[in-house]
């Protein structure tokens, strides 16, 4: 079995309704473990106190709001390439699960910046390019609704993800050169020995985990909503027909 | 491709309003701001680069709409599809007619409104480059926003949406770039970035706005 047969909806479904479950729970215990985990069981910083806590929802969120950008850009150009329908479904399903990470990571920033930098709010590059992010999640969403056909919105927000990552890539850069910030360097990379301590460091990658889980389940269950609805309006129109 | 040209900005002169009336928002959107602001001299002279910049482009964002939707209205658009020429010609066309009637205006008389402002005497000159070197950018992905929403009833507003997000590299680095020299600091690369963005639209953006006219024509 290729994965080009998930193309096909009626196995897309019925794969789905087996993953699913399977997805949810996995990720609910991760979610529990990691955040009950750092919540409960590990020290507060030394400088931080214990608002460094909330690191367990900001990181892993501003991570899937990245990534869900990304999926979707995966997503329109195969339904660009191939013209594989539940592609586009599931793109059009991921917007709206990406908008909200993105809102997650903007509020939980904005409570831990103010006891930290004292400001809610700071035109730091990294906050900024999230807000513009966002901006860009509104706008494939007011344009998937605003289109009747469902072919013609298919295209047109895959041509419009397209262009958006390309500009979402230029405003990131362009707007670290408008301005020098507050935020700090990324807390996770592959390239240095010690990112974090490990006391933080291993909540952390299981609350992640059960982000990505938890990404991933509302996802799917969101594409299966959408074909549901899309069968629904086929056999609406049949209807109508006869 | 020329004669495309050369409609669009006869229409624009002749069928009115639509040459003149960029210019006119970007006066009174430049009147504003000493009104919402205050006018001590030094403050505005401080701020003028970006509020000229932001104005020409809400200057340009006005006249998007106009792009394509009168020639879906009256048909020309299935015809320009079906010309000769390519539909990636017709876009770039559409988009130097745009630029040619407000980028192009509204860079010239950016200097004049900067007086307004009290904006200091080297600034004028950095402020109508980065304008001349920014301005096509703004017509292009204005352009593209236009190709996409093309076959919408009331899309003016999400046009507005889609197209204000992808404005934001093209105004960081335009409003820097006017910003350094006004302060007399050398505004090259800023200027050099935005000229760079407005080439690689040029380069780039009629592909997708074609394939956006193509999808809104099928």
């Amino acid at each position: 079995m290729s994965f080009w047969s998930l193309a096909n909806p009626a196995r897309f479904m019925s794969l789905s309704a087996r993953a699913l479950p399977v997805l949810s729970v996995l990720s609910a215990i991760c979610l529990i473990v990691g955040l009950v985990w750092g919540f409960f069981f590990t020290p507060d910083d030394y400088r931080q106190g214990s608002t460094v806590k909330i690191i367990y929802l900001h990181v892993p969120s501003a991570l899937m709001a990245i990534n869900g950008w990304l999926m979707m850009l995966v997503a329109s150009l195969v339904w660009l390439i191939r013209r594989h329908h539940v592609s586009a479904l599931v793109a059009r399903a991921a917007a709206p699960v990406g908008v909200t990470m993105t809102l997650i990571a903007l509020f939980t920033g904005a409570v831990w910046g103010q006891p930290m930098w004292g400001t809610w709010w700071a035109w730091d590059p990294r906050l900024t390019s999230f807000l513009i992010l966002f901006l860009f999640y509104l706008g494939y969403m007011a344009l998937w609704a605003a289109i009747e056909d469902p072919d013609t919105a298919a295209d047109l927000t895959s041509v419009l993800c397209l262009v958006g990552s390309v500009f979402a890539v230029l405003s990131r850069y362009a707007v670290n050169f408008w301005n020098q910030g507050l935020h700090q360097g990324a807390s996770l990379s592959l390239d240095k020995q010690k990112n974090v301590a490990d006391v933080f460091y291993h909540p952390l990658l299981v609350s992640m985990a059960g982000f990505v889980l938890l990404f991933l389940a509302l996802v799917l269950a969101r594409a299966r909503t959408e074909i549901r609805a899309r069968r629904l309006h086929a056999l609406r129109l049949r209807e109508r027909m006869a | 491709m020329i004669r495309i040209l050369a409609r669009d900005l006869r229409l624009a002169v002749r069928a009115g309003g639509g040459f003149g009336l960029g210019l006119a928002f970007f006066l009174i959107l430049t009147m504003l701001v000493p009104f919402g602001l205050g006018p001590e001299t030094a403050r505005l002279a401080g701020i003028a680069p970006g509020i000229l910049w932001i104005g020409a482009l809400l200057a340009c964002l006005l006249s998007l709409d106009r792009i394509f939707a009168l020639d879906r209205e009256d048909g020309a658009l299935d015809l320009l599809a079906t010309a000769p020429v390519p539909l990636e010609g017709v876009a770039l066309a559409k988009a130097g007619a745009h630029w040619l009637t407000t980028g192009l205006p509204l860079s010239f008389a950016a200097p004049g409104l900067a007086v307004l402002l009290g904006m200091p005497w080297p600034g004028h000159l950095w402020l109508c480059l980065s304008l001349l070197a920014g301005t096509p950018a703004l017509s292009l992905i204005g352009t593209f926003g236009a190709a996409l929403t093309v076959g919408l009833r009331r899309g003016g507003l999400l046009l507005s949406l889609l197209v204000l997000p992808l404005y934001v590299p093209t105004l960081i680095f335009g409003a820097d770039a006017a910003r350094r020299g006004a302060e007399g600091l050398a505004p090259g690369t800023p200027l050099m970035l935005l000229a760079a963005l407005s080439l690689g639209c040029v380069a780039f953006l009629p592909f997708a706005s074609a394939a956006a006219l193509r999808v809104n024509l099928r």
